[in-house]
């Protein structure tokens, strides 16, 4: 099998958008974490991000976000068309700074929660979930 | 989708003073997540709630923002105060401009 200098010009620009696509993913993830904590810096700790690790149905895969102290907490789902998912805004009368929900999930992926507490840090946590059919009808 | 629209909320009916409760809110929604496209290829245009709050006595327990990755027929489940007897309001805001509600009271014990 001979590849032509325009067959071999066009498999080595696939494989480039190939690597560029999840990259391109990340940074809309990215883009929405930054949009939430303003570019500051994330501590590890202080949230609990429980998600199934291996989820048959994408479309709903449930999730539950927990962090005493936080005044809000978002949710982002890294390999999704568009990567947000929730934001959480807790007021007063929240007995606690956690609840849980269900998402929908495209494919394997991280999710991502970031919490941001009462006194103005930011804090991170994430969880990779393994999807078996995804949840975006494609 | 303003049609079929149907709250369901979980609040136990009484609760001591100061105690925390937890609440569980449904409501049948498509969540139309706008990523979709019908048998021609058309993409089904987005329709989802894309808010929901819980306030007790005009004060705000959560308030969720709400993106098309939110599952078909929305689920929350959280944790809240009772500092006195009243009622939970729960408020769920279309992106067609509808908005849904349903009250539940609760007393002390």
């Amino acid at each position: 099998m001979e590849f032509s200098r325009r067959e071999t010009l066009a498999l080595g620009l696939g494989a480039a958008v190939l690597t560029l696509m999840p990259f391109r993913a990340n940074a809309a993830a990215e883009d929405a974490i930054a949009a939430f904590t303003g570019g500051a810096d994330m501590a590890d700790g202080g949230v609990t991000l429980t998600a199934p690790e291996i989820a048959e149905n994408g479309n709903t895969v449930p999730i539950e976000v927990s962090a005493p102290g936080a005044a809000a907490i978002l949710i982002v789902a890294a390999g999704n068309p568009e990567p947000g998912v929730a934001t959480f805004n807790f007021g007063p009368l929240a007995a606690a700074q956690a609840a849980s929900t269900r998402i929908r999930l495209a494919g394997t992926q991280d999710v991502i929660a970031v919490a941001k507490m009462a006194d103005g840090s930011f804090a991170k946590a994430s969880a990779t979930v393994k999807v078996t059919i995804g949840g975006c009808g494609g | 989708m303003a049609s079929g629209v149907k709250p369901r909320v979980k609040v136990p009916k009484t609760a001591a003073a100061g105690e925390a409760i937890t609440i569980k809110t449904l409501i049948s929604h498509n969540m139309e997540s706008g990523q979709r496209k019908d048998k021609e290829g058309n993409v089904i245009p987005r329709s989802i709630i894309n808010r929901f709050t819980c306030e007790f006595n005009g004060e705000l327990v959560i308030d969720v923002t709400m993106e098309p990755a939110i599952s078909t027929n929305p689920y929350f489940q959280f944790d809240a105060t009772v500092p006195e007897a009243g009622e939970f309001v729960f408020t769920w805001y279309d992106d067609d401009g509808s908005v849904y509600d349903t009250k539940k009271p609760i007393e002390i014990a």
